[in-house]
């Protein structure tokens, strides 16, 4: 069949990120103004605590319908019935080590084992001394049940899951990523 | 049939990406790149079956294209100083195919090897007509094509005598979220390889080839600009299961 090629390993972003993945739009996934839209927000922090202020998160998630407009979502890609409504989000991390997305709640999934994923947004994180991005997920904290069900979920440590949930904030939600430590986020191989 | 066979009680059959060879990427903990040792998860990474959101992405298109985005050295009035340089290349995946229309950005120092970054103060030159920024969408082929200059090599503190062998910074999207990579090209026979633990921190040999560019004479342009060629392999996928379903135990 095909040839076999040895994959373009991952490098750092280093330090100068900003200058080359800097995007004005970028926290939006969507626009300003949106209805149901909330912000969330959060800190990166380093095994010492201390906050990493050169580093980007990046987000992707379904539309409110649990739809990807992209060809291999089985369903077939559909266009998302929330105008501007784009998926993808990148924050670069400030002074403070916060990063920012605006966004909706994204619908549940059908997982192909036959059950159903809960609401989440896919992250990745990058950043000056990380050699590779650090994938993980946010769920949300005010669906119980969906949670409960949630395969990802289920096949984490039942301790270290709640580092995967938001917190309620003034306007949307709060979630911080711990690189290491005693709160090290839960972060995948995918 | 394992449980891993994304084949689905549900229906749903979605693509599948190869997970990458052990060695094919820097461990997250590379002591010798002293940042890491704060940064590097300790706990080992959680395998998650790839679902849905995994195998899809942002399809980022034309819309985020200025005409000159990918000419670094026509973003000013003036041209920026150093040796003019074309890198190009083709995206592929791990089967060959290509990545058509996906977007690579790229970010670099400038010719003297300093960043347009607050953050960066070492005592080299700013040039007033260089940005250091580029943004390229592959063509239907998976090619793409930048004109910049050559970025000088610059110090950092990581150990005594620290300095980054010259690079561009390249980030790729691919389509689907597994895809996603951001790596930095390196110059053939740069000195400065053997003391630099970025680079070395990829500790497959053969793997670590694939960060240095090609020499590319045939593409250079005579008395204009140096070239050199830069192939990007992201992850490629499994047969599905119905393809490989004789082979199943
Ligand atoms: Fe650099």
């Amino acid at each position: 069949m095909s040839e076999r090629l040895g994959v373009m390993p991952a490098q750092t972003v280093g330090p100068y990120l900003h200058i080359g993945l800097r995007w004005p739009d970028g926290p939006y996934v969507v626009p300003e103004g949106t209805p149901g839209a909330f912000w969330i927000r959060g800190r990166i922090v380093d095994g010492t605590g201390t906050p990493v202020v050169d580093a980007m998160v990046e987000s992707w998630q379904a539309d409110p319908d649990g739809r990807f407009d992209h060809p291999d979502d089985p369903r077939g890609a559909r266009p998302p019935a929330l105008a501007g409504f784009r998926g993808f989000g990148r924050s670069e991390t400030d002074g403070q080590g916060w990063y920012r997305l605006l966004t909706v709640r994204p619908g549940s999934l059908p997982d192909p084992d036959g059950g159903t994923e809960a609401p989440h947004l896919a992250l990745s994180v990058f950043g000056r001394g990380l050699l590779h991005r650090l994938v993980t997920r946010l769920y949300f904290p005010d669906e119980p049940a969906a949670n409960a069900a949630d395969p990802v979920l289920r096949s984490v440590d039942a301790d270290r899951r709640d580092t995967l949930l938001a917190r309620p904030a003034s306007d949307g939600f709060r979630f911080d990523i711990h690189l290491q430590g005693d709160h090290e986020t839960v972060f995948f191989a995918v | 049939m394992t449980t891993q066979d994304n084949r689905a009680s549900s229906g749903l059959v979605l693509p599948r990406y190869r997970r990458d060879d052990v060695d094919a990427h820097p461990p997250l903990l590379s002591p010798g790149y002293k940042s890491t040792v704060a940064r590097a998860p300790q706990h080992p990474l959680i395998h998650l079956p790839q679902r849905l959101t995994e195998v899809t992405g942002p399809l980022l298109g034309e819309g985020r294209l200025g005409a000159l985005d990918h000419d670094l050295t026509r973003q000013h009035d003036g041209e920026p100083q150093g040796q003019r340089i074309i890198v190009h290349g083709r995206v592929r995946d791990g089967d060959g195919r290509p990545v058509p229309r996906t977007l690579v950005e790229i970010w670099q120092a400038n010719a003297a090897g300093r960043y347009r970054d607050a953050r960066d103060t070492w005592p080299a030159p700013l040039d007033p007509h260089f940005e250091g920024v580029g943004r390229a969408l592959t063509d239907d082929q998976g090619r793409y094509r930048f004109v910049t200059v050559q970025p000088g090599a610059y110090p950092w503190r990581n150990h005594d005598n620290a300095w980054r062998p010259a690079h561009i910074h390249f980030s790729l999207f691919g389509r689907a979220f597994t895809q996603r990579l951001v790596t930095q090209m390196y110059f053939p026979g740069d000195p400065l390889f053997f003391q630099d633990p970025i680079f070395n921190s990829v500790r497959d040999p053969k793997a670590r080839e694939r960060m240095i560019a090609r020499y590319d004479h045939a593409t250079t342009a005579p008395e204009w600009a140096l070239a050199y060629e830069f192939d990007i392999v992201l992850r490629g996928r499994e047969s599905t299961p119905f393809e490989d379903e004789d082979d199943d135990e």
